[in-house]
């Protein structure tokens, strides 16, 4: 950086400057009658207090921090600025009922984003579905009931599965998700849930549904390891009395557990919410990608994301750019009200708890 | 049933939450080793030295490999820690050391934001910040968008392992008269060390498969090209390209390719797991 041979200088310079104050001090410690001995070295006259501050490397050093820390306020006003520049082209165009038309055909200039809406919105309440009683299921066994040797294995273990890129996951699902869903999972679910009208028609494989598995699967460790470390903040004399009350482990569990920790693991929830809702590659790779809105969820649609990440370098003109992007400036807003709210919820459970290191 | 007093009710209902939750767990833990072994079966048979050293052949000829898009994923992870590690610690630094107040907390709070952003917006803001300008898709965009996910990540674990640092070290070394600078580098930054390295390799990881953002940047390159301000090939980008083809020798290279990725990644998250954070979690205590 460029900063440094300035701070060279400054560091010269105001060794210079404390030698001369300091020996301006020793005047009155040398003195005995001056009973206020401070530590601090009171400004001499000469040099102006902001000056002297201005050349101590401490002040150079704890700027050029302060500058990393307002950088990550920066990396978030430039995204935000960034969106809502290039992004003012489709918005002057359609203004709110961009988000409500359901048309989307860039052949014919016609932009609406209702479909991935609803696509994305769809996918991952499915997809908080299936996850959140596995994920409950495996933070309330790894933390109340397995025995102590198996605690961290599968911890671990499920930890592993947040490693995995999303890419894999969709390579994963292609070719063994989609093909063991289309011949086992998908008849079973039109035979006995056909009735509600979820599951009917064509049988693609490629679906809103086998999306909404594979996010699914993806959210599971996030769920869980939150919601792990909130019933860990959960005190122990809460367990000890519902025990000594006579209850059971499951009652113990229930009333003295999972009662306290309830908001955490909302939060928790929520944080998988967020986590689904910009989920991208394994979405775009099953979901079908088809800008259609259907209620049978066997058939297949599209999500935010994944218009994104096709479209976005096939787009032609301006204004399908501009489109493109309202979209994600759409994503990033909602992605980041859940994951406010989500941390708010579980921060009112693990607060006053000692930080634990997230890894 | 007599002797200690539970109904049998009770009892069952008891058992059977037990059950459900180890079954629940056994469902999770079967499907991440469900994905390792067909993972593993199906990438080892396609990796070969070949597949490492070459770059990709034309459809339809057998052999080449993906040794492109692995110098490639190297030079963009390279230029995203050069932009992303020093910020991050130094905003970690920052928050630990002087980030008491108000705007501590907001800049975790934008931290935690930044977390949260889905990677394909990140995609498009470095699109609009570095591939727009210039003109051209380029493996520097790449790094760019890969920094802004880098730094969040960075910068709180640099925070708690800098906080982990007992406040008694720091107060000895000003007893010293060392300035706080002096301090922060030589004596709270290096005592974290350890713990510091773990957080930049996380992150490292976490970036290391993402795939989204370079869509939009890198673009991906079916050739040789080590210059970063070109289009650039990339692991995570070819194994979304192999996939979506319809060309068998193609699938099986995106196996081969996600096996490395993966090794790679679980690798690196195992390492720092099992060896850097017992010793800093050790040397703390």
């Amino acid at each position: 950086m460029g900063a440094v041979p300035g701070r060279r200088a400054s560091v010269s310079a105001s060794r210079a400057s404390e030698e001369a104050s300091s020996s301006d001090a020793r005047q009155p410690m040398g003195t005995s009658e001056s009973p206020n001995i401070s530590l601090v070295t009171t400004p001499t006259k000469k040099v102006p207090a902001w000056f002297r501050s201005a050349l101590n490397p401490d002040t150079g050093f704890r700027w050029l921090m302060t500058l990393s820390a307002l950088a990550v306020l920066g990396a978030v006003g430039l995204i935000i600025a960034e969106l809502l520049q290039r992004s003012s082209l489709a918005w002057h165009q359609f203004g709110i009922r961009f988000f409500f038309g359901s048309d989307w055909d860039p052949v014919s200039g016609a932009f609406g984003a209702w479909p991935f809406i609803y696509g994305t919105l769809v996918s991952s309440f499915v997809a908080l579905v299936i996850a959140v009683p596995l994920a409950v299921a495996v933070a309330v066994f790894v933390t109340e009931m397995c025995p102590k040797p198996l605690r961290k294995p599968i911890a671990y273990a499920t930890e592993l599965l947040a490693a995995i890129p999303s890419v894999i996951y969709g390579l994963w699902a292609i070719f063994v998700l989609v093909p063991l869903l289309r011949n086992y999972v998908n008849p079973l679910l039109i035979k006995y849930l056909g009735w509600t009208g979820l599951f009917v028609g064509p049988d693609y494989g490629y679906s809103m549904f086998s999306a909404a598995v594979v996010i699914a699967i993806m959210i599971v460790p996030i769920i869980s390891s939150i919601s792990r470390e909130v019933l860990a903040v959960v005190p122990q004399h809460q367990r000890e009395a519902a025990l000594a009350l006579g209850a059971t482990r499951w009652e113990m569990i229930r009333v003295a557990v999972l009662r306290n920790a309830r908001a955490g693991i909302v939060g928790a929830v929520i944080l998988g919410l967020g986590r689904a809702l910009g989920e991208t590659m394994a979405v775009t790779m099953v979901i079908g990608n088809n800008p259609q809105i259907s209620k049978s969820l066997l058939a297949p649609g599209y999500s935010m994301a994944a218009v994104i990440a096709n479209e976005f370098n096939e787009a032609t003109g301006d204004l399908y750019r501009s489109a493109l992007i309202e979209i994600g400036l759409a994503l990033f807003i909602v992605t980041i009200l859940v994951n406010i709210l989500a941390g708010l919820m579980v921060w009112t459970v693990t607060r006053g708890t000692p930080a634990r290191t997230n890894v | 049933m007599s002797d200690n007093r539970i109904s049998l009710r009770r009892q069952i209902t008891n058992y059977f939450f037990t059950g459900l939750a180890a079954s629940l767990s056994v469902v999770v833990v079967g499907a991440l080793l469900a994905i390792f072994t067909y993972l593993v079966l199906k990438g080892a048979g396609s990796l070969s030295w070949s597949f490492l050293t070459q770059p990709p052949r034309p459809v339809g000829e057998p052999g080449g490999g993906v040794a492109n898009g692995i110098v490639g994923s190297i030079i963009i992870l390279l230029i995203s820690s050069a932009i992303g590690v020093p910020v991050g610690i130094g905003a970690g630094v920052y928050l630990a050391e002087y980030g008491r107040g108000g705007f501590g907390n907001l800049v975790r709070f934008t931290a935690d934001t930044l977390n949260g952003v889905p990677s394909i917006v990140i995609g498009l803001v470095a699109y609009g910040l570095v591939v727009l300008p210039q003109g051209h898709f380029s493996g520097f965009a790449a790094g760019v968008a890969l920094a802004f996910m880098m730094v969040p990540t960075v910068a709180r674990a640099t925070e708690q392992m800098l906080l982990l640092v007992p406040q008694s070290v720091r107060e000895a070394a000003f007893g010293l008269g060392i300035p706080q600078w002096r301090t922060t580098i030589s004596i709270t930054l290096a005592s974290a060390r350890a713990g510091i390295i773990t957080g930049v390799m996380l992150a490292f990881a976490r970036v290391a498969g993402e795939t989204a953002p370079l869509l939009l940047t890198a673009l991906g390159y079916q050739f040789w090209n080590l210059n970063p301000n070109q289009p650039m090939a990339a692991l995570p980008l070819q194994i979304f390209t192999y996939a979506i083809s319809p060309f068998d020798e193609w699938h099986r290279q995106a196996w081969a390719a996600a096996l490395m990725l993966v090794v790679l990644i679980v690798g690196t998250t195992t390492l720092v797991r099992f060896v850097f954070l017992r010793r800093m979690l050790g040397g703390a205590r």
